[in-house]
């Protein structure tokens, strides 16, 4: 679940590390007041979760409180690459007399916490990996002692930099490691990380994305996490019914149980020449109502003409499929066709449940997919 | 099955008490499997189909040399019951488990690996071997049969999907074991690669992947690089995925541009490994590259 840069940034001030001094607007007027309030030069951030927002016109710079006025006017209510802009972050603008990086990532071939800084700020650290990598520095954490002062130290005496500012930015990466551990964190990262003419640095950008699988011990989060801004109307749906499902663009609803069997099914549909309008994985053991709810989901979906159900059963009982799937069309009364695919656990009963309602079923896989194609 | 888990082995169940703890050990016992011991905490000197509870993985080990552990215990619990198994000396875990945060992942692969304990998962089905009728895991048991292809999956039932079709085909299985879907994984496919090299059971294998991550280029890398000496077939899973979505396994995303199915199907096909279109021709690919077509 990726945070707002607002929630990234107040995470990093209850850890002591420095950030611009702002106000969270939700309208014009809150803007204009933030922006008279810190007076000057102000920077307004529109709160929105696409990358490279700066591009898109999402970041405004203004000499005065008129100039805030107009620019949040043009943001709020605006729409940036599908993110509709609520609110602003607005924030004093920085004297900056260097940009560099500094992040905690999660790297899943590595198994363990990576922490890279760089020189380079302010521009995206995969371009600078490929075109300067030598402006980067790498350290891979020993899960069992984890970061310290003196990892951090060793890693930064690799950089052109003062002593004073090797121990302040030593800091400001132990934290972020704290932070990615405290947090359950995937990604904790700084870009531009600032350095003010005073010496000090400023996390002038803040990121933080946190592990979902964690979120039950962040209970702050987790209802704000049933909420993504780039989940299509179904998806949101479904992930409030606690379904996985993935908006496709076809015609042809796709069910089963587990993952990759669904998107084997997805695949063999479109080998056959068919468009799939879905992905949606029912999970291991599930019980008769959470399929009749994956299969209405799938039937409300206007586009979809015909659904096609793979079950391998397993902890999954054939006929407890059966009758969340008969419950489901009895109560969405849509008359679209349904083709079943059947095998395992109390087969011969779940077949038995759908042909007595007229329903299709196979145990062959490629046979049901192939049906499917003329149903529709 | 050495190098992943003993001839024999001893196994424990963690969380033995649970509905899913209770159905899977019946099942296991069912098949065959050697189901020494069960552990729940605050559950001790109960008995679950006539197998022991005790309340740590100490004692169950101390009183039925226990040394390896399939464990159904709830995420947020997983991670004190790994280490406490790997303190206990148990040399093989497999963790069914799925959704247990990274952080507790990470940790406990770390402390795994020094103590030098294999981990099979987390979010796995398990394994099975149907020569030696041992199964440590939750597939349906009547899906294998013995044989000569070892598979590897990141995938439940895409798994048992294919088996279903190598044992209908009368190639039947040596060992089938999911590596896991997430995307921090104890062993992985070069593992078990290395494993079936050796594997004098095993004449194929069958590699399931899926989008996401870079374990099947890995793989393929590493089957070109040791000019492995058995025929290798793979299924790839996630042709039609949008990127940035997680598809049901979290490991199943793809991110800026990495890890699609295409990049995986190239990187097998440098390799020279076969990659079936569809789960029902893996069988044929396997025939032909194991010498066994009619």
């Amino acid at each position: 679940m990726r945070l707002f840069e607002f929630e990234a940034k107040n995470i990093l001030k209850e850890y002591g590390i420095p950030i611009p001094r702002g106000k969270l607007a939700g309208s014009v007027e809150e803007a204009t007041q933030a922006a008279n309030k810190l007076g000057g030069a102000v920077v307004l951030k529109s709160q929105i979760l696409a990358s490279s927002r700066g591009k898109l016109g999402g970041i405004v710079f203004a000499g005065s409180p008129t100039q805030a006025e107009k620019a949040a006017q043009d943001l709020i209510g605006s729409t940036i690459n599908g993110n509709r802009v609520d609110r602003l972050l607005v924030e004093e603008r920085l004297d900056i007399t260097r940009e560099l990086y500094a992040s905690v990532a999660i790297d899943r071939q590595v198994k363990t916490y990576l922490v890279l800084a760089s020189t380079s700020g302010g521009v995206d650290i995969e371009e600078v990996a490929q075109t300067s990598p030598e402006k980067i520095l790498k350290h891979w954490v020993d899960p069992l002692t984890g970061f310290s002062r003196e990892d951090a130290i060793e890693m930064l005496n690799k950089f052109d930099i003062s002593k004073d500012e090797t121990t302040r930015l030593a800091h400001i990466m132990v934290t972020l490691y704290k932070v990615a551990t405290d947090y359950d964190a995937e990604l904790v990262e700084i870009n531009p990380l600032v350095r003010t003419p005073s010496g000090e640095f400023v996390a002038a950008d803040a990121r933080v994305t946190l592990d979902d699988n964690a979120l039950f011990r962040h209970p702050e989060f987790k209802d704000k996490s049933l909420i993504r801004l780039d989940d299509a109307p179904l998806e949101a749906e479904a992930r409030r019914q606690g379904l996985a499902y993935v908006d496709l663009s076809g015609d042809i609803g796709i069910i089963g149980n587990g993952a990759g069997l669904v998107m084997a099914t997805l695949d063999l549909v479109h080998l056959y020449g068919g468009r799939p309008a879905n992905f949606l994985d029912i999970g291991g053991g599930a019980r008769a109502e959470i399929i009749k709810r994956g299969v209405m989901l799938v039937l409300s979906k206007p586009e979809v003409k015909a659904v096609l159900i793979n079950i391998l059963g397993g902890i999954t009982r054939c006929d407890l499929v059966a009758q969340g799937v008969i419950a489901a069309l009895k109560e969405s009364n849509l008359k679209k066709p349904v083709a079943v695919r059947m095998m395992g656990t109390n087969e011969e009963e779940g077949k038995r449940i759908l042909n007595k309602a007229g329903i299709n079923t196979y145990s062959n896989l490629e046979e049901a997919v192939e049906s499917i194609g003329t149903l529709r | 099955m050495n190098g992943i888990i003993n001839q024999k082995p001893r196994v424990i169940v963690q969380g033995i008490t649970g509905n899913e703890g209770r159905f899977h050990t019946a099942s296991m016992l069912h098949y065959g499997t050697e189901i020494v011991a069960g552990v729940t905490p605050g559950k001790g000197g109960e008995r679950v189909e006539g197998v022991s509870v005790y309340n740590t993985v100490a004692e169950a080990v101390q009183n039925h040399g226990a040394d390896t552990s399939i464990l159904f215990v709830p995420p947020a619990r997983a991670k004190d019951a790994v280490i406490e198994a790997i303190e206990a000396g148990i040399k093989t875990l497999v963790i069914i488990t799925e959704l247990i945060p990274q952080k507790d992942v990470i940790k406990f692969l770390a402390k795994a690996s020094k103590s030098g304990v294999i981990v099979i998962g987390p979010n796995t089905p398990g394994l099975i071997n149907p020569s030696h009728k041992i199964k440590i895991g939750i597939m349906p048991s009547h899906i294998f049969k013995p044989g000569s292809v070892g598979m590897v999956s990141r995938s439940g039932t895409l798994t048992y999907e294919i088996a279903s079709h190598i044992s209908a085909s009368g190639l039947g299985q040596s060992t089938c074991l999911g590596v896991g879907g997430d995307p921090i994984i104890g062993v992985g496919f070069t593992d078990l690669l290395d494993f079936f090299r050796d594997d004098e059971a095993t004449e194929g294998v069958v590699l399931i992947g899926e989008i996401g991550g870079n374990a099947e280029e890995l793989a393929a890398e590493y089957i070109k690089k040791t000019d492995y000496p058995k025929p290798v077939v793979a299924y790839i899973a996630g042709r039609l995925a949008p990127p940035g979505k997680s598809m049901g396994h979290a490991g199943a995303i793809i991110m800026g541009g990495g890890g699609t199915a295409k990049s995986k199907i190239d990187a097998f096909g440098a390799a020279g490994v076969p990659v079936a279109e569809k789960p029902s021709d893996v069988t044929r690919l396997l025939r032909i590259g194991m010498g066994k077509y009619q």
